[in-house]
């Protein structure tokens, strides 16, 4: 017995924004999926499941908000899932979601990712005072610093990479009418020149705090060829996840990380990631993670992924293999949607409905999600044509 | 669970759990460690054979973000898992990890969930979960919402208060030969509930769930790997769940038509049902879920003591499945069904109906 | 792609308000305060640890897998999912296995200043760091592989706590290097 086709059927994104303060939680949730049903042109009755994701509960300071939104998402009478894996939880929401239609238990599920950060406060919600341990840490640039310091000491990046992929993700953001950060007028200078904040990572160098929601329709073989609109086929699909700290764990490129990559390219058949993949969003929220994730993926060489940033090859404007077109999660970062947008993005480039965004006749495109001490990973790979 | 299609055979090979009024001896991933190791010996399996894992936990219960991410330790991910996580009882990631085993891929998959009510205030913890903007600022608690419902049953006159304590007594007397029972006694009298004061009025202590600290581990496997585990797997026949509307004034808190609709959908017959572990945070509750399940005198209900004797919150439905799944392992019955709920009211339910062979 | 800007109304069917609410200025935003109080018990190992602060000694959990000893204590060997019952007493030396300098502060420790420098402190004797500040030094002096030692509280504010140690110095021994620093060390040692 093999996996039912899946296809994505239709995608919906609210614009992303330091705080929505026009809509609730549910208005929020309810505008990121009517629009995936338009696109998908179905209406809510057609669907027969929903799975949610977000990340903390404690962000909005709501309990299971699935409960409460059970209405607003069309839930009533059908299957409602939540679903938290941490930063990946976006991506991870994506694929239960698609395993509900790989194992032929639906034929279409409404899937979201969602957070309104603007409803609590998310200092507060991570530095819960936790007792017996000493809180030096501030905030997840604190963690993530000292591993960036090792992967440029390891691969002996120059000092602006992470300033170039800041750069890049903004110019991108400004084709992308979603997204939050929209910086017309920034220079190189102005990012090189931001605060150092968790040395060496800038405040330019981090992304922002978003209110926002992302929503995709995913559908059985049968609907991806009845529906009007192009769809984007599910080609592979994987989960890893590996403790937080072990005695010679690699932090810096996670084994889980190298093996999630490594299921979900054999899924679809690749073997030359860089040639055969057209468009790619991974999960970057600290812009060395670019070139950090390009080696742990295997689009480029250990030590070599800074190149493919300096050299442009991750640009929209002509590279080889152009990065988070969207602007990735350095310009919108509704934490529990950031891992659906990588995923609904890709979709949308297969399927050629990215607009201005749009890399030129892609066919395949990757997306990915991280989360907690970089060890949790969600990817998933779409194509234009079936498997 | 669409009809069409025939599912792939899953079985629950081995379950292990524990509930305790307080958990001090040890912290929730040193107690998660040891359940998951007895649950893996059981079966014999290592990790590496476990194609999927998936777990149930609430950070909000907990009092920490990311509260997961610890627990995760318990069970030895390295190297990596394939692994996921649902912020729900343990019963809804028993779903997902059934689900997973569908598609055909993988054979084997770990389920678990945990929780430490003992922590903090419970009713307040659940305050939460009511919407955000019209209810839950009044901090309404999950007993006196319960008890909004018992009166409605009550003034109907769809339950009577000695129906009740004819509950909290079953309860309370199965409970005895439940190791994992808080609460249990094997001669509590009917006449001494009956005289209990309300505690919410109409609802007596005793109709109240017993809130402990515990978790439960369960694995699944599909077809022949399932016999290879275990002499008489308890199959899963079918799982469903559903939810109803969140908002308490649209709906009939007397009924829980979520809860009839994953029955039907899982393909519950009451002619063959031994066995039925409820989950249900009060007597009325238990009472209302037995009518929508149409459960008769052939079926024995929570023969554990169900949540009256012993209830942790995220892990108590999974725990449901586990004390179903048991019987049927042992020989002791030969089909059940096991319900989870989610919400306040009842309002999201999942039924598992479970047979040995 | 549907237009990012269109108002919320015109994505649901019309609603109509009631007259006696039409004239009402609509509600923006509620305001409600959550307090929720946990009580956190650490659990025998834990306690174990946090009573050796007060005699100025650091416990490690030893793995009855292949003997890595892992800082604090957490009862579980997190590769295996294994028990562990063995401590052990540790040194209060080590390295810097890396480190992060910060310069935003944190929310509960005013008594820092800015910018500070966070390490994972690799003890002797331990196969995984744990977090603490490095001072006596200048910042830009910090490096993955310099040794470092523990500065205790006086013995009279000595309590059953992690925070009685206030800082790492540098000790001015030679440094480990680069290579076998942090978690590297596990590796060079199974090669």
């Amino acid at each position: 017995m093999s996996a039912e086709l899946t296809a994505v059927l239709g995608v919906g994104q609210t614009k992303y924004s330091s705080t929505r303060g026009d809509v609730s939680i549910a208005g929020l949730c309810r505008e990121a999926a009517y629009r995936a049903l338009e696109d998908a042109q179905l209406d809510w009755k057609e669907i027969d499941a929903v799975v949610i994701g977000k990340a903390p509960d404690f962000f909005e300071g709501v309990m299971m908000p699935e409960l409460y939104l059970a209405e607003a998402l069309g839930a009533v009478g059908k299957p409602i899932l939540r679903v938290h894996t941490a930063g990946s939880v976006g991506g991870s929401t994506a694929l239960v979601a698609a395993s509900l239609i790989q194992s032929r238990v639906h034929e279409k599920v409404l899937t979201i990712g969602f957070e309104k950060q603007s409803e609590s406060n998310a200092t507060w919600a991570l530095s819960l005072p936790q007792p017996f341990s000493v809180s030096i840490n501030a905030g997840a640039g604190g963690y993530f610093s000292p591993i960036i310091r090792q992967y440029m000491s390891r691969s002996g990046a120059p000092e602006l990479i992470g300033c170039m992929v800041a750069f890049k993700d903004r110019q991108h953001a400004l084709k992308n009418p979603y997204a939050h950060l929209h910086q017309n007028d920034l220079t190189f200078e102005e990012v090189v020149e931001s605060p150092m904040l968790w040395n060496p990572i800038r405040y330019s160098e981090t992304c922002p705090s978003s209110d926002g929601a992302c929503a995709m329709v995913l559908g059985n073989e049968v609907s991806g060829d009845r529906a009007e609109n192009p769809v984007a086929w599910v080609h592979g699909t994987a989960m890893r996840s590996e403790s937080n700290n072990f005695p010679g764990r690699d932090e810096v490129n996670p084994l889980a990380s190298r093996q999630c990559a490594a299921d979900v390219f054999k899924q679809a058949g690749i073997t030359n990631p860089l040639k055969e993949i057209d468009a790619v969003e991974i999960y970057v929220p600290f812009s060395w993670y670019e070139p950090m994730w390009l080696e742990s993926l295997g689009f480029a060489e250990l030590d070599h992924g800074w190149r493919m940033v300096e050299d442009g090859t991750t640009s929209l404007s002509g590279g080889e293999l152009p990065v988070n077109c969207s602007g990735g999660v350095l310009s919108s970062n509704p934490i529990g949607a950031s891992g659906m947008i990588r995923f609904a993005e890709a979709a949308l480039q297969v399927r050629g409905m990215a607009g201005d965004h749009q890399v030129d006749g892609a066919k395949k495109s990757f997306g990915h999600a991280y989360g907690g001490g970089a060890q949790y990973f969600a990817m998933w790979i779409v194509g234009a044509e079936k498997p | 669970m669409s009809k069409s299609h025939s599912f792939r055979d899953i079985a629950v090979v081995s379950v292990a759990s524990y509930q305790t009024k307080t958990l001090s001896e040890v912290n929730e991933v040193q107690l998660m460690a040891d359940l998951i190791s007895k649950c893996r010996n059981s079966a014999g399996v290592t990790q590496e054979e476990i194609g999927f894992t998936c777990s149930g936990s609430s950070d909000f219960l907990a009092g920490q973000a990311f509260s997961f991410v610890h627990t995760l330790d318990s069970v030895g991910a390295f190297p990596p898992i394939s692994e996921s996580h649902v912020e729900m009882d343990g019963a809804f990631a028993l779903y997902e990890a059934w689900v997973k085993l569908q598609i055909g891929e993988v054979d084997t998959a770990l389920v678990y969930s945990y929780g430490k009510p003992s922590a903090g205030s419970i009713i307040d913890v659940l305050a939460t979960q009511l919407d955000p903007y019209y209810v839950s600022p009044l901090w309404p608690d999950c007993f006196s919402l319960a008890a909004l419902q018992a009166r409605l049953l009550l003034d109907k006159g769809l339950i009577t208060l000695e129906k009740m304590a004819e509950i909290s007594m079953r309860s309370q007397k199965n409970g005895f030969d439940n190791p994992n029972a808080v609460r249990s006694s094997k001669d509590v009298s009917f006449e001494n509930l009956m005289n209990e004061p309300a505690i919410v009025d109409p609802l007596r202590a005793s109709d109240v769930s017993e809130i402990a600290d515990g978790g439960c581990a369960i694995i699944l496997a599909a077809e022949d790997k399932a016999k290879s585990f275990c002499e008489r797997p308890a199959w899963i026949k079918g799982i469903d769940h559903r939810v109803d509307s969140h908002t308490l004034g649209v709906r009939d808190l007397t009924r829980a038509p979520s809860a009839f609709l994953a029955a039907e959908k899982a393909g519950i017959n009451t002619d063959r049902l031994d066995l039925a572990e409820i989950h249900a945070m009060t007597s009325t509750q238990e009472f209302i879920l037995e009518k929508e399940f149409g459960l008769n005198e052939k079926t024995l209900v929570n023969l554990s003591g169900g949540c009256l004797a012993s209830d942790t919150t995220m892990a108590s439905g999974l725990i449901r499945i586990s004390e179903v799944a048991r019987r049927i392992i042992s020989g002791q019955v030969d089909r059940g069904l096991a319900h989870a709920t989610s919400g306040t009211c009842l309002q999201q339910n999942l039924v598992c109906i479970l047979e040995g062979e | 792609m549907t237009d990012p800007n269109l108002s919320p109304a015109s994505l649901s069917e019309e609603i109509e308000i009631p007259e006696s609410i039409s004239g009402l200025e609509p509600v923006r935003s509620v305001r409600s305060p959550i307090k929720l109080i946990y009580d956190f018990v650490p659990s025998p190992p834990v306690q174990e640890y946090l009573r050796s602060y007060s005699k100025k000694k650091i416990l490690g959990h030893r793995s009855p897998i292949d003997g890595a000893v892992f800082v604090p204590p957490r009862g579980v060997d997190p590769r295996h999912g294994a028990l562990i019952e063995e401590s052990v007493e540790l040194s209060d030396k080590g390295h810097v296995g890396n480190f992060c300098v910060t310069n935003l502060p944190i929310p509960g420790r005013d008594d820092l200043d800015i910018p500070y420098v966070s390490a994972w402190i690799h003890l002797d004797g331990a196969n995984v760091g744990f977090l603490g500040l490095v001072a006596g030094c200048e910042n830009d002096e910090v490096h993955i592989g310099m040794r470092v030692q523990a500065v205790w509280k006086k013995e009279e504010e000595l309590g059953n706590t992690a925070e009685n140690i206030l800082y790492w110095e540098p000790t001015g021994e030679p440094s480990v290097p680069v290579e076998k620093a942090g978690n590297r060390a596990w590796d060079q040692r199974n090669e």
